[in-house]
């Protein structure tokens, strides 16, 4: 019987048990004091930086770099936390090939950006190495928040809500906290534990405590939250994920991406993980791609991602599916799902049908094509749990396209409530955007507790 | 095909890439390879009287200041003259000239100032069949402590007295290197020539501590937790080197004097600048130090090819050349009127030109124009004063374009003007000559 990666079906350890760790290395090796001096050089100190302004957290990066450039790379991490306490995170996982890379000068001026991500780890790296804290809080206002959830989101609230003062309570429904930097990011973008090196950085400053296992919608309510704290915000996420609307999607080995990624990042082991021989991805953004190219990395032989529409279309930045296609991963476009195909319950394969738009909608041609799959991941998007927002009486928040909205200060249509990150209308779905909402919901939410910010 | 050979005060080389007197020549191993690499000639490293040598610091000697990618931009000795044995380097320097005679080999001397101490060596050097002396005027540490090198070049008068004593003393022709170390260059050249020298060559370093180790508050290069200041060279002096060469080649009393230029040449065109405003010939150091002797095929390769493309056949269509230019203040034509213009196809809009108007200036280029991040000079408010074209990171991108005569200038309204007119003759100025009315 075939072994390894020809393996049929779904099975573990399909190489060589060393393969593992180098597959799942750092993506983008930190740069040494060399490298960050020859790049942090090439940054020209724009005026009102082009890149500044595309980082959702407006980090001052020109001033960042010449402080690496002048050998202090602490006040450059300094710098960098000011705006984004998770920059050491961001810096490895933000796309920065679509945001402050992508206005970079030097990319107008010859194609090759100064490597703004990489130096931002190379500073937050060097003050989280030292231990160094930046920030003392300022003396107790007294007053208590509640925030639910500690992904980016919640985590970047809780900070600025500590260090203003505040005393803060994060109720988390998983036993880990970080979110999605902890269960969802690809594996090899933040590798040795940093998503929890960040949490307990980030949580040093004091007055945040973290109640793990802790579920809105379950074991508290909004209502409850707002009656016993000053004010509350949510950061949950997105729990839920979109059904494929195909035939036969409850087959064995028709799974959620991000559940899988989920496992795979929580898996101390690698090799115990299966993973399918032929494994098709139904999606077309960051999800479809780190399942596809994760899958890829455990041994899979062949990985297909279906995309229903072209490939400018896709949410998964060029350089992401760059990166899957060299990772040896296919991405096929204009297919969409139709009925999975099942042997005695397993999944067998998936028949998927040709689409085209026509007058800007999207519809099936009536073309068929049958794609062999032993696991099939669905990855087409999550959506908010609303269901946790429920068993607040008439006080749940107004929703917008199925995701909380809130307004420029990121509150809520509830008074006392804020909210941020990817559960909110109009949230980008990353994680420094997640960052940005949740420092800003806070200072709203300092802003409304004292009196313009003062005590 | 241009003709680069060179003939300076009678010596000639095939080239007018000459080593200045430092470690690059210190031997006959160095120069054997530097000649072999194509350099037209060398000044020996300077050989100091009979006798024990000299010693030199057993720690670090150099000191560095350096630019992006650690470019080095200025470099700093606290080296003395040779410290090897007078008579090994005679030895060496006639069996290299042996070896090489179609190069230039000159000596560089620096004894007391005692005219017996010049008249012993002199005989000595001759005796190699060198082409000349130089005369180490400018070392400006360690040397100068004992009396010699800057502390000589620094008083016209020991100038003028030891180029005599040289001049009655030997055949071979004479140049005198002089120290920047002074506030006008143009006394000691024009002692030198009072003196009877055949030439000049400078400049010599310049006296600088190049930073500070804040661990320890050490000056470097640091000996032991000391430092003395050091002579600075390398890219970053040439300014202040071009600038000299040209106070002495414009100046009346030593005009037609032929000078070495030195001081940061690293490329053909630093070279082809330095002859342009007077220099007959050039010495390189730092350069050579930096990269190694092969840089001498770019020089050459690149002179000949500017010359080529310019029609300039031998060098002595470039010497001096910009010389006349080279004119005081006073002079300059104040209806000269030029406007910043910024290339909108080259500009990667970085806003550099901006801020530095902006914050420093005169409030002439533009951030945003109708929501846009655009960056386009404001003719009424530029002063044409090429801050912008010196920060712009892309070459070529802002260009200073003169008005045209005629044109009306929007910044004050008037109307340019064909006629020549300077400050002597300005109505601002308390001291102008009024024309008779
Ligand atoms: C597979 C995948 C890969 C990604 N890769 C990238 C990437 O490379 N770069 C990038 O910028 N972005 C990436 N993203 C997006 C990014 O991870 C998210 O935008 C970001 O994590 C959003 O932060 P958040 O705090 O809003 O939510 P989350 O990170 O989802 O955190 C929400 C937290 O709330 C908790 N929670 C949920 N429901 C409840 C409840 N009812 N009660 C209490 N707690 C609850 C969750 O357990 C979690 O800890 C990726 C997303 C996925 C799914
Ligand atoms: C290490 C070192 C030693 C030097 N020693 C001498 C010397 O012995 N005699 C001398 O006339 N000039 C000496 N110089 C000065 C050089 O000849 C030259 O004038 C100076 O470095 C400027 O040229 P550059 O910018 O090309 O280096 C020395 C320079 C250096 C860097
Ligand atoms: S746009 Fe590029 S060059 Fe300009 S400040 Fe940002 S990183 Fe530096
Ligand atoms: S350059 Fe040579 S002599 Fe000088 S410190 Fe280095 S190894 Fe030693
Ligand atoms: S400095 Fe040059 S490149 Fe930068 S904005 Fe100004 S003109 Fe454009």
């Amino acid at each position: 019987m075939a072994t390894g990666q020809f393996k049929d079906g779904i099975a573990a350890g399909r190489l060589e048990p060393a393969r593992y760790s180098d597959n799942f290395s750092d993506l983008h090796p930190p740069l040494d004091d060399h490298e960050a001096l020859v790049e942090a050089d090439r940054c020209y100190f724009c005026y009102d930086a082009p890149c500044m302004q595309a980082c959702p957290t407006s980090i001052d990066i020109p001033m960042f770099i010449r402080e690496i450039a002048t050998g202090n790379p602490i006040g450059s991490a300094k710098t960098i936390f000011d705006q984004n306490i998770l920059g050491g995170m961001c810096a490895r996982v933000c796309p920065t090939e679509t945001l402050c890379e992508e206005v970079c000068v030097r990319e107008t001026a010859e194609g090759k950006p100064v490597q703004i991500g990489r130096l931002q780890r190379y500073a937050t790296d060097e003050a989280m190495r030292q231990g160094k804290q930046f920030y003392e809080r300022a003396a107790s206002s007294g007053k208590k928040i509640a925030v639910v959830g500690a992904g980016p989101a919640g985590l970047a609230c809780a900070h600025r809500l500590a260090v203003n003062g505040h005393d803060v309570v994060i109720f988390e429904a998983r036993p880990k906290a970080g979110g999605l930097n902890e269960y969802g990011i690809a594996a090899y973008k933040t590798v040795d534990g940093f998503a929890q090196a960040e949490v307990d950085y980030v949580t040093a400053v004091g007055g945040i405590e973290i109640r793990y296992g802790q579920a809105l919608g379950r074991d508290f309510s909004i209502a409850s939250l707002s009656g016993e704290y000053d004010a509350v915000f949510l950061g949950m996420g997105l729990a839920g994920v979109n059904a494929l609307r195909a035939d036969g999607e409850d087959a064995d080995g028709v799974e959620n991406a991000v559940e899988f990624i989920a496992e795979l990042r929580q898996a101390s082991d690698l090799g115990k993980l299966p993973v399918g021989r032929r494994v098709v991805v139904i999606g077309g953004g960051m999800t479809a791609i780190d399942a596809a190219i994760q899958s890829k990395l455990l041994g899979s032989e062949d990985v297909t991602i279906c995309y229903r529409r072209g490939k400018e279309r896709m949410n998964a930045s060029e350089y992401e599916q760059d990166l899957a296609a060299a990772n040896g991963v296919t991405i096929r476009h204009w297919l969409q799902p139709k009925k999975v195909i099942a042997d005695k319950g397993k999944v067998t394969g998936i028949e998927l049908e040709y689409t085209a738009e026509k007058d800007g909608k999207l519809a099936g041609t009536g073309e068929t094509l049958t794609l062999a799959a032993d696991q099939v991941f669905k990855a087409i998007g999550q959506k908010l749990e609303a269901g946790a927002l429920n068993g607040s009486g008439n006080a749940a928040p107004e929703l917008e396209g199925g995701r909380i909205k809130v307004d420029d200060e990121r509150r809520t249509s509830l008074a006392k409530v804020w909210a941020g990150g990817d559960c909110i209308a109009g949230g980008e779905d990353l994680t420094v955007s997640a960052v940005a909402h949740g420092r800003d919901a806070a200072e709203s939410i300092h802003r409304s507790l004292t009196s313009n910010g003062r005590a | 095909m241009a003709d680069i050979r060179n003939n300076f005060v009678g010596i000639k080389s095939p080239n007018p890439f000459w080593l200045a007197s430092a470690p690059p020549t210190d031997k006959a191993y160095n120069v054997e390879r530097a000649f072999k690499a194509g350099w037209g000639g060398v000044v020996w490293k300077t050989l100091g009287e009979e006798g024990p040598p000299v010693v030199n610091v057993n720690g670090p000697r150099y000191g560095a200041i350096w630019g992006a990618d650690r470019r080095l931009l200025g470099l700093n000795n606290i080296e003395l003259i040779t410290d090897r044995d007078l008579y090994l380097n005679l030895r060496e320097i006639k069996q290299v000239k042996k070896n090489w005679p179609d190069r230039a080999i000159v000596v560089s001397l620096m004894v007391p100032c005692e005219e017996q101490a010049w008249k012993a060596i002199l005989p000595l050097v001759e005796e190699t069949g060198a082409d000349g002396i130089e005369l180490n005027f400018g070392c400006p540490h360690g040397m100068s402590e004992r009396g010699m090198g800057s502390a000589v070049g620094q008083v016209p008068e020991y100038v003028e007295m030891v180029v005599r004593w040289c001049k009655a003393n030997t055949r071979m022709p004479v140049i005198t290197k002089l120290t920047p170390n002074i506030t006008d260059v143009r006394k000691p050249a024009r002692a030198a020539h009072a003196g009877g020298t055949d030439a000049v060559s400078l400049i010599n370093t310049i006296n600088s501590i190049t930073s500070v180790d804040l661990d320890d508050f050490a000056p470097e290069p640091s000996i032991d937790g000391k430092g003395t200041h050091g002579g600075y060279c390398g890219p970053a002096v040439k300014p202040i080197a071009m600038n000299m060469v040209a106070e002495i080649a414009r100046d009346p009393e030593t005009r037609g004097l032929p000078i070495s230029g030195i001081g940061g040449i690293t490329t053909w065109r630093d070279a082809a600048e330095f002859m342009a405003l007077g220099a007959g010939n050039v010495q390189v150091c730092t350069a050579a130090m930096t990269y190694g002797f092969k840089i001498v095929e770019e020089m050459i390769s690149g002179l000949e090819a500017w010359m080529d493309a310019k029609g300039h056949r031998t060098l002595d269509d470039v010497i001096g050349r910009a010389t006349p230019n080279v004119t005081d203040w006073q002079f300059l034509n104040l209806n000269y009127i030029a406007k910043a213009r910024i290339d909108q196809d080259a500009c990667i809009k970085c806003g550099r030109c901006h801020i530095a108007c902006e914050d420093t200036s005169h409030q002439a280029i533009t951030a945003v124009v109708d929501g846009q991040r655009h960056f386009e000079v404001i003719e009424a408010e530029c002063v044409g004063c090429n801050l912008c074209v010196n920060v712009c990171p892309v070459e070529g991108c802002i260009t200073m374009e003169p008005l045209a005569i005629g044109a009306v200038d929007e910044r004050t309204g008037q109307n340019v003007s064909a006629d020549y007119a300077n400050w002597t003759t300005h109505p601002n100025n308390p001291a102008a000559k009024v024309a008779a009315e």
